[in-house]
């Protein structure tokens, strides 16, 4: 077997070129996912049936198909109908580049919204009632309670979400879209070196996915810090009968 | 809903998609057992291994698993083969190249669900089993993995959702797929929204009949939980 790295340093900057539009397309429907998610995970946590079922088919549908059935959906299908192909939206939806971004954002729309229902679900009932008791209506808990607490509580399995749609983000390059591996297929298209390429692109997906997990752990940081709080420890020659245990812990 | 005498393609996709779905299921589990005891084993290399595997594989999209078995399997068996004085060209076809990418992707994380598992044991199960005079591999097989599907059933159905999710991917490689199928109808009958639809209603049949299984699956690993119907 011939390994050659001048091709991997030739072609590496196309790579990144690559690595650049596969971050923005995880960012841009990262963000239009959340503000879809956000209304659906409240619906769907709500106790009654009417607004649970719509929310609920959707979540349904999006987690239980494979990503690809939905970007070809979107690509292909829509096309089959002349209603759209006549509309105002057809220069949008004619172009990879959208229909992609639109697959991912309903796709991690689905799956965060699942997330921040249980989040929701998981804030303590006392709070709600702290807040129900200081006289706060619905909109104020939502905007001052819960969504605050959702937030600390969805982080850490957000930050999840994110990895799955950067992992899921290669699936650009099947409807012609260039990003990371889309680049990698056409470089070696003209090189024929599957193994270095593959390899190549493999080490900036770990390297991307490196740096959102230290993002994420950060944001941990910063917006759960009463869970890494630690009380500084009594002086070891303090008087026994002085000691709390709940704050003495090694 | 009007399939222009495609249906029985679809069918023959939708049965390609649980074969490569059940052979990468089985072989993932056998990676994700050796990972798990990889990882929980006295031996730092064979940890370092472990954890090199699940970090690499976890991070990689397995669409690019799937492209790189695929084109660069065959390139890199041959090199293996000529070690051994083999020079024949041997080639990947693309349900060997899915199944080895979607075991491997799988393996990974299920070796996490099985180190879970398996550190929920007590140890106290390990001594007994060797107390009763069983070597290690059996007290293995008839103590200690009986009571790790237990606990690993439920995310093991998770992961094997994804899989099937993932088999779909396959279909890129040329593996004559359920997504691969309704591509060829398509290609005849210029009908990509009716097609693509019904490949999606034939992958949530799929994942719900999973579901039920997992959960059917559940009840018979765990006959405690059965005693006190009301």
């Amino acid at each position: 077997m011939t390994w050659e790295w001048d091709v991997i340093w030739k072609y590496f900057p196309r790579l990144l070129e690559g690595a650049w539009l596969t971050m923005e397309l995880v960012l841009i429907s990262g963000l239009i996912g959340i503000a879809l998610a956000v209304p659906l995970a409240l619906m769907r946590a709500s106790s009654r049936t009417w607004v649970k079922a719509l929310p609920f088919a959707y979540i349904y549908f999006f987690r239980g198909t494979p990503l690809l059935v939905q970007i070809f959906l979107v690509y292909y299908g829509a096309s089959q109908f002349e209603a759209v192909r006549e509309s105002l939206l057809w220069p949008v939806l004619k172009q990879p580049y959208w229909c992609a971004i639109i697959a991912f954002s309903l796709n991690t729309a689905a799956y965060s919204a699942e997330l921040f229902r249980s989040a929701i679900q998981a804030i303590p009932t006392g709070e709600i009632e702290a807040a129900e008791a200081m006289g706060m209506s619905k909109s104020v808990q939502i905007r001052r309670i819960i969504m605050p607490r959702a937030f600390g509580i969805a982080l850490p399995a957000y930050g999840n979400e994110v990895i799955l749609m950067l992992k899921g983000s290669a699936l650009a390059s099947t409807i012609t879209l260039l990003d990371l591996t889309g680049m990698a297929r056409t470089i070696i298209a003209r090189t024929y070196t599957p193994l270095e390429m593959f390899l190549a692109a493999g080490f900036v997906y770990l390297a991307i996915s490196a740096l959102i997990i230290a993002l994420f752990r950060f944001m941990e940081y910063r917006f759960n810090r009463y869970q890494y709080y630690h009380h500084s420890n009594t002086p070891d020659d303090l008087d026994p009968q002085l000691r709390d245990p709940h704050i003495d812990q090694k | 809903m009007d399939l222009q005498g495609f249906g029985h393609l679809l069918i023959s996709g939708t049965w390609m998609t649980i074969q490569l779905a059940l052979s990468s299921l089985l072989v993932g589990l056998v990676f994700g057992l050796i990972g798990a005891a990889a990882k929980l084993s006295k031996n730092p290399l064979a940890r370092w291994l472990a954890t090199g595997y699940t970090t690499l594989v976890r991070g990689l999209p397995e669409l690019l698993l799937v492209l790189t078995i695929y084109f660069g399997g065959s390139q890199l068996l041959m090199w293996i083969a000529g070690w051994f004085g083999y020079t024949e060209y041997i080639e990947i076809g693309p349900f060997v190249a899915g199944v080895a990418a979607l075991s491997i992707a799988f393996g990974a994380y299920a070796t996490e669900v099985f180190r879970m598992a398996l550190l929920e044991i007590p140890k106290g199960q390990w001594e007994s089993g060797l107390a009763c005079g069983m070597s290690t591999l059996r007290t293995f097989f008839r103590i200690i993995l009986p009571q790790v599907w237990r606990l690993a059933i439920p995310g093991l159905g998770n992961l094997f959702q994804v899989l099937l999710k993932d088999t779909a991917l396959v279909s890129v490689v040329g593996l004559n797929d359920i997504m691969r199928q309704s591509q060829v109808a398509i290609s005849a009958t210029k009908e990509p929204f009716t097609f693509f639809m019904v490949a999606a209603c034939i992958y949530l049949l799929l994942t719900a009949a999973t579901t039920a299984f997992t959960m059917f699956m559940e009840r018979v690993a765990n006959p405690a939980a059965r005693g006190n119907r009301a």
